[in-house]
């Protein structure tokens, strides 16, 4: 929803701090998870994933998250897919060329990103292109796999 | 101008030490010389000679023409196509690609077939929204955006391999572009965003129009805070308005164009707007110039390219240097073509 997606921009600090200490439990959890198997997990879990994150952030569910990278502004919601930085025509409003009723969602990620500890220098990083493989995978699942060493 | 290495004008030059590819846009921005590029507006037609003569129109006046990719979201002859006629001639094109149309397999054929035809110089773009030209119901691809199109086309020239690894058995030896927006929101970071694209593989930007000087000259300023000044050379955007109505029709309509006040006051008030429009133009370049870490001017006159060469004469920001055009030098092309 767009109106709570500008309230996690607002609140971008609390929602990264709280982000921090899920992932930690998440990861801390791994034996468990591999216990109970990745594979079962997947569906289960990308569906909490997309209720909990399509409600804060208009989550496109992309597969590889990097809200913390982007003030807690999903990129995924720029018209065009737009995961490094604002394009050429953002307008004097701030507002988004594609729709002009919705902020520019980059303008929104360099906002909420000078409210993060870090949050600028997160910004800095090139993102590659997206692997379009992952859309509609966990995000969270896959980070822990990666925290952990466990992706194939 | 001739580089004594220069074979026969036109074709591929020796790659210096240094250099990315065998282009005479590179010589000269290398050699510290004021570059100047213009754009191609491709035509509506698949007639080669209407490629030709809105190239023609820039003889002399510029060191490499920019081919557009369907800009404002309209439909006309493929960039690709608009640059492989031109070295043919041996004209320096840049080649623009857009992210809009194509996904990563296709862009990474058309960079190869690019080179192959021996364009020098790729300026990567994210490229306007469907819903700005004439076929909004399209899809809109982008599956890359403008950054990681730049690390796309850097892995296939430097690191000889696709995206996927595969290994490719002749690079594309091309200089990398991109734009930059200094005059768009968040302003604040625009500077990051240049540091971000030099650091994908830009080694070459051309901007947006600009008609705010002070704030071209707040970005330069953080543009030398980051480091940059001497690791990308920047060409900034300039063009004629035809009249203050133009003007005030621009700045609403086309996404990312900033148009002062003041300018549209200025044009109004002029008995001859496409006059004053052009003197405007010639004062904006030559205070442009004076900028340090400017080393271009990109002219961008939609249907009115005919202007660019006047506007560039009077500027004086050329210096006398003739820019190579096919014919210019016919006595040393036959001499050299002969030997």
């Amino acid at each position: 929803m767009y109106a709570l997606r500008q309230w996690s921009v607002r609140h971008a600090r609390g929602l990264n701090a709280f982000y921090r200490g899920f992932e930690s439990v998440l990861v801390a959890l791994h034996p468990l998870w591999k216990r109970l198997g990745y594979q079962r997990l997947e569906r289960p879990v990308a569906a909490v994933e997309r209720s909990v994150k399509g409600l804060l952030f208009d989550c496109r569910m992309c597969g590889q998250c990097i809200l913390s990278s982007t003030g807690m502004s999903c990129p995924m919601n720029c018209p065009k897919n737009l995961r490094n930085g604002p394009c050429g025509g953002v307008r004097a409003d701030g507002h988004c060329e594609v729709r002009p009723e919705m902020k520019c969602v980059w303008t929104e990620a360099v906002a909420g990103s000078a409210r993060i500890p870090g949050g600028m220098e997160a910004l800095r990083p090139v993102q590659v292109a997206v692997d379009r493989r992952l859309q509609g995978r966990s995000s969270w699942l896959r980070v822990v796999r990666e925290r952990v060493g466990d992706l194939e | 101008m001739i580089f004594e290495d220069e074979p026969v004008p036109g074709y591929p030059l020796p790659i210096l030490p240094g250099h990315s590819s065998p282009g005479r846009f590179e010589r000269v921005l290398r050699a510290g010389h004021f570059a100047v590029t213009s754009e191609l507006a491709p035509p509506d037609s698949a007639d080669p000679e209407d490629v030709y003569r809105r190239a023609r129109i820039f003889d002399g006046h510029v060191d490499a023409i920019n081919a557009t990719d369907g800009s404002g979201a309209n439909c006309h002859m493929s960039s690709l196509a608009v640059c492989a006629l031109l070295t043919r001639m041996g004209y320096a094109p840049v080649m623009q690609i857009s992210c809009r149309d194509k996904n990563r397999i296709a862009i990474q054929g058309d960079i190869l077939g690019g080179a192959a035809m021996g364009v020098c110089n790729l300026l990567c773009l994210t490229g306007d929204g469907v819903q700005a030209g004439d076929h909004p119901q399209a899809v809109p691809v982008f599956d890359l955006d403008s950054l990681s199109l730049l690390e796309t086309a850097r892995t296939l020239r430097d690191e000889h391999q696709f995206l996927s690894g595969r290994k490719i058995s002749y690079a594309p030896r091309v200089l990398l572009g991109a734009a930059e927006n200094p005059f768009a929101k968040p302003l604040e970071w625009r500077a990051q965003r240049l540091a971000k694209k030099v650091a994908a593989g830009a080694q070459f930007i051309q901007t947006q129009f600009c008609y705010d000087v002070p704030l071209l000259r707040a970005f330069m300023l953080q543009v030398e805070e980051l480091g940059l000044l001497d690791k990308v050379f920047i060409l900034v955007g300039v063009g004629p308005l035809r009249s203050a109505k133009a003007a005030e029709w621009i700045r609403t309509h086309v996404p990312g164009v900033h148009i002062p006040d003041e300018i549209i006051g200025r044009l109004a008030s002029a008995s001859d707007g496409a006059l004053e429009g052009r003197k405007l133009c010639i004062e904006l370049i030559q205070e442009i110039r004076t900028i340090k870490g400017v080393h271009g001017v990109h002219v961008m006159a939609y249907r009115q390219e005919e202007t660019v060469a006047e506007i560039i004469e009077r500027s004086g920001v050329l210096g006398g240097r003739v820019p190579w055009y096919p014919g210019r030098d016919p006595q040393t092309n036959t001499n050299r073509m002969a030997s």
